[in-house]
């Protein structure tokens, strides 16, 4: 059985610029896919177009690399066409949230069973840095000629808001707990979303990796600096939905919501909100079709010597006059 | 006896039961063995606009509509002043006798360009401008009226079976109207119950309702009319016959060659294929455990197309349906296919545009848009079906096309097809071949390359999940693994690779999947898709008024198949082009391969399909050498 992290690496050389947030994710990945011993062919990568959509050519899996925006249409697709497959989708804040936000909405209404990973950065990297859609209101990052006109969404409450049964955030910089996150994520029966903060060393001269740190925030008393960022599970926060009921559904997407209002000073990463309980697309959809799972469309047989198996003479009967 | 040929138009409010009585009249006719050809025509609307459908009865093959009704039926004002006049002089119309007094301006959904041109030609016959005037204006031709007071029907009926809710039941005019008319086409009674019982088959006691009034006007209008100058009867009925609608023939071509994965987003006309196919989602597999079809619906066109590229990349055969606007916003993931060498059929139900354009309209707009959608150059097959029939069989040709090649194929309809119900012959899957090309089901060594050189630039392909089969897809150019090169000398080799696939398919697929060859003659018809049946019925028309024309139907528009249309154009001294569009888009596929110019263009873009009558008459004009070199058609309301 595979369980070594280096099989999980491709040798395509990685462009990144130095110092950006995107390896650690790659990494996470990696470990994270060696540790739950998912063989490799049973693995897919779908990735969107920016820099975050070279990362399916650094993984050693199935990878699909698709269209600018459109990382969840073809990664749902493929899922529910062969549900057997690990399927996680990865792309960047401007793909997901902006030319892909009418599908991150819709995908969240659907809960497929596959995780999907926004690299969350504030700005549109590859193209030198424009606004994203995360970039808060007023920020003028590096390369903007004026600051930013728009206000930002808000992707964890977009997520909640959305459908989405399992919705987390983690940070590039630490990799044990981001590889931790995807997971329970994977793990996860349903749709789940993972909100990475991902600093850009090159356009985002703004939410840096210091900026996160805190060393804008000295503690006078202890000359430390006061790390914006912290772990819901350090302030004994249960995103868990225990219960099948409105009540507790609503109590626990009341309090994900009010914690992703939190951004500046005190910044959580962790889970958010959690829901088991929810059926996932493939469990509504093999109540319908009992047998999807263990015969889904890739899996069925079509054709005997280049004829068709398909009985339709039912469908014909019908017709008939 | 004399031959049958009569077309039977029923109209009414969208919402108002026209097209269950018109499937009632055509399963009728049908289950006596007569041939049918039905059309419905309706706005974009649900409630409340004027909706007609015409159906076309013979005892011989018809494949098209004709100009002119035989008996028109209608039981609301605006049917009688929209069609009143397209009846033929020794034609009938049947209609509610309440409505007479009603003037123009009080059919608030006629439009003004319509109200005007009736008004006009009322006056000049010297009419007043109510539906009398209009009804008059046809009995002075010779039309035969028949008044029908369908509330009088009602109420006796009521008293007759002492049921007092049928004195209310108005929602049961248009079964009684088809059941009055097959009374005075002189057709036995019994295919109409039989039909009447199949549309209402969902609930029993609705059906043995419609039954007995079926029943109860069909003998009224016996007893009470004389028998119309035209007469139906019955003839030998030939075995295995289905009575089927256009988007059948696609959806249950796709269950049927095996395509499991269908994503769509509502949109008309197409989105009946795709409710089909759900509604038909589990089916029996021959030594098998049941088989069952996914049908997504997306949230948009984007994401339907998405979909079936990732079920693709599964091994999955998927497919979506759609229609001009929402093949619209395919264009780009349609390149990811053709670059990335995945197999996806899209069915593309086109109606007339551009924009929103008529949207429950027909029309073959969408020709050389489905040529070039994408940026980039990359290969795709665009195939084009003539009805309802080659609908089922060049769906798994589609398929195959697809998967052999390992592009995406896009799969021409139309709404003319899509709305036509029409007798066809059933059909028959044993004539369905399934070839997955290159496709692995197994991969035992490792150092699989998804696009590794093969003499024929076909390279073997592995699938999601599949052990040693791993590679790589990108948008971007890829090298032979699959991950991004833009090195010069593999960009022309990935290049070319895929293009070489195109003069592939057009050595191996055969000709006669190409382009049919119905005769060749000085004049020769070259024409696409659903302009078929009109050519066809018209050519018959033709044959006998003593005139030759030949026909080509092209089915394969992309790659064109140059060689083999050149070869069979070479004794033709004047091509007319027929086409549903404005352009003539065919035409300039004409010039560009074949360095050819149309002789004669013969164009209809009104929404409306053509009619044989117009074909014949515009035909014969060129062959007289009276026409010039564009006619356009407008028959139709």
């Amino acid at each position: 059985m595979v369980s070594n992290v280096a099989d999980y690496k491709t040798e395509v050389h990685n462009d990144w610029c130095p110092g950006c947030g995107d390896f650690g994710i790659v990494s996470a990945i990696q470990m994270a896919l060696a540790e739950m011993e998912i063989p490799r062919h049973k693995a897919a990568i779908f990735s969107g177009v920016g820099c975050s959509g070279k990362t399916s050519h650094y993984l050693n899996v199935y990878g699909v690399h698709t269209l600018h925006g459109r990382v969840l249409p073809f990664s749902q697709g493929a899922k529910l066409a062969n549900p057997e497959m690990t399927v996680v989708a990865v792309g960047g804040d401007g793909d997901g949230l902006g030319i892909g936000a009418g599908h991150f909405v819709a995908a969240g209404r659907r809960n497929v069973d596959m995780t999907y990973l926004i690299f969350n950065n504030g700005v549109y990297g590859l193209t030198k840095g424009q606004a994203s859609p995360t970039l808060k209101l007023g920020l003028k990052t590096k390369s903007l000629p004026e600051p930013n006109v728009n206000q930002s969404v808000n992707p964890i409450a977009l997520a909640i808001a959305s459908g989405f049964t399992f919705v987390a955030r983690g940070y590039a910089y630490d990799v044990r707990q981001l590889k931790d996150l995807i997971i329970a994520a994977v793990k996860h029966r349903g749709l789940s979303f993972l909100d990475v903060l991902q600093p850009c060393p090159t356009y985002n001269d703004i939410n840096t990796r210091d900026w996160f740190s805190g060393m804008d925030n000295i503690d006078e008393m202890t000359n430390r600096p006061r790390p914006r960022i912290y772990k819901l599970e350090d302030v004994g926060y249960d995103p868990v939905v225990h219960i099948d009921s409105p009540a507790e559904e609503n109590e626990k997407l009341t309090q994900a919501l009010i914690k992703s209002n939190e951004w500046d000073s005190k910044i959580p990463t962790g889970i958010f909100y959690q829901n088991d309980i929810s059926a996932s697309y493939d469990e509504r959809m093999s109540e319908r079709i009992p047998n999807y799972l263990e015969n889904p469309p890739a899996y069925q047989v079509i054709s005997s010597g280049g004829k068709s198996i398909t009985d339709i003479s039912k469908m014909l009967d019908k017709l008939e006059i | 006896m004399s031959s049958i040929d009569l077309t039977w138009v029923i109209g009414g409010p969208q919402g108002g039961g026209v097209e269950t009585a018109a499937n009632i009249f055509a399963g009728a006719c049908a289950g006596y063995g007569l041939k049918v050809f039905g059309k419905r025509e309706f706005y974009s609307n649900i409630k409340g606009e004027h909706s007609y459908f015409g159906v076309r009865v013979s005892d011989k093959i018809v494949r098209s509509n004709v100009s002119g009704i035989t008996m028109l039926v209608g039981f609301d004002a605006e049917t009688l002043f929209r069609h009143a006049d397209a009846v033929f002089d020794d034609g009938a119309i049947v209609y509610e006798s309440d409505l007479s007094d009603i003037k123009i301006d009080e059919v608030h959904t006629l439009d003004a360009q319509f109200k005007e041109r009736l008004k006009k030609y009322l006056l000049s016959k010297n009419k007043p401008l109510t539906i009398q005037g209009s009804l008059d204006a046809a009995k002075e031709r010779g039309v035969t009226l028949y008044p029908v007071s369908f509330k009088e029907i009602l109420g006796n009926l009521s008293d007759e079976t002492k049921n007092p809710k049928l004195r209310g039941m108005f929602r049961m005019q248009n079964v009684l109207a088809v059941s009055i008319s097959i009374g005075l086409l002189g057709l036995p009674p019994e295919t109409l119950l039989k039909s009447v019982g199949s549309v209402f088959s969902r609930k029993a006691e609705i059906a043995e309702m419609n039954k007995t009034a079926a029943n109860y006007a069909y003998n009224f209008s016996t007893v009470k009319y004389s028998k119309f100058k035209y007469q139906l009867y019955p003839i030998p009925k030939e075995e295995h016959t289905m009575l089927a609608q256009g988007f059948q023939s696609t959806s249950l071509g796709k269950i049927a060659c095996g395509c499991r994965f269908q994503s769509y987003y509502p949109i008309t006309p197409a989105s009946d294929e795709s409710v089909f196919l759900e509604s038909n989602e589990i089916f029996e597999v021959e030594n098998n455990r049941p088989g069952s079809t996914l049908v997504v619906q997306t949230e948009d066109e984007i994401s339907a197309i998405g979909m079936i590229i990732g079920a693709s990349l599964t091994g999955a055969r998927s497919s979506t349906s759609t229609s001009g606007p929402g093949f619209s916003l395919m264009a780009e993931a349609l390149g990811w296919a053709g670059i990335n060498e995945v197999p996806i059929v899209v069915t593309l139900y086109q109606r007339s545009g551009p924009s929103t354009g008529l949207p429950t309209r027909h029309g073959q707009d969408d020709l050389q848009f489905a040529i070039h959608a994408g940026h980039g150059d990359f290969p795709r097959i665009v195939y084009a079906s003539g009805d309802t029939e080659e609908g089922f069989y060049d769906t798994a040709k589609c398929f195959n096309f697809a998967d052999i090649y390992q592009i995406p194929v896009i799969h021409m309809m139309d709404k003319f097809i899509a709305s036509t119900v029409s007798t066809v012959k059933r059909f028959d899957p044993t004539k369905i071949t399934i070839e997955r090309g290159k496709l692995l089901e197994k991969i035992e060594e490792p150092g699989y390359k998804r696009f590794t050189p093969s003499p024929d630039g076909i390279s073997p392909r592995s699938r999601l999940g599949l052990e040693n089969g791993i590679f790589w897809n990108t948008g971007d150019e890829s090298d032979e693994s699959g991950h991004i090169s833009e090195d010069p000398e593999n960009r022309i080799y990935k290049m070319d690779k895929r293009e070489h696939k195109m003069e592939l398919a057009l050595d191996q697929i055969p000709k006669e999947d190409q382009a049919i060859n119905y005769g060749i003659s000085d004049f020769c018809i070259l024409s696409w898709g659903s302009t078929k049946g009109p050519i066809l019925d018209a050519i018959e028309m033709l044959n006998k008024a003593g005139y030759k024309v030949g026909f080509i139907q092209i089915k394969m528009l992309h790659p064109f198949p140059t060689k083999y249309v050149q070869s069979l154009l070479s004794g033709v001294k004047k091509i007319i082009d027929i086409e549903a569009n404005q352009s003539g888009q065919m035409g300039s596929l004409l010039n560009e391969y074949l360095d050819r110019k149309v002789d004669y263009y013969i164009l209809k873009y009104t929404g409306r399909p053509m009619t044989c009558n117009e074909l014949f008459d515009s035909i014969k004009k060129i062959i007289d050498n009276k026409s010039e070199k564009k006619q356009v058609l407008t028959y139709g309301v």
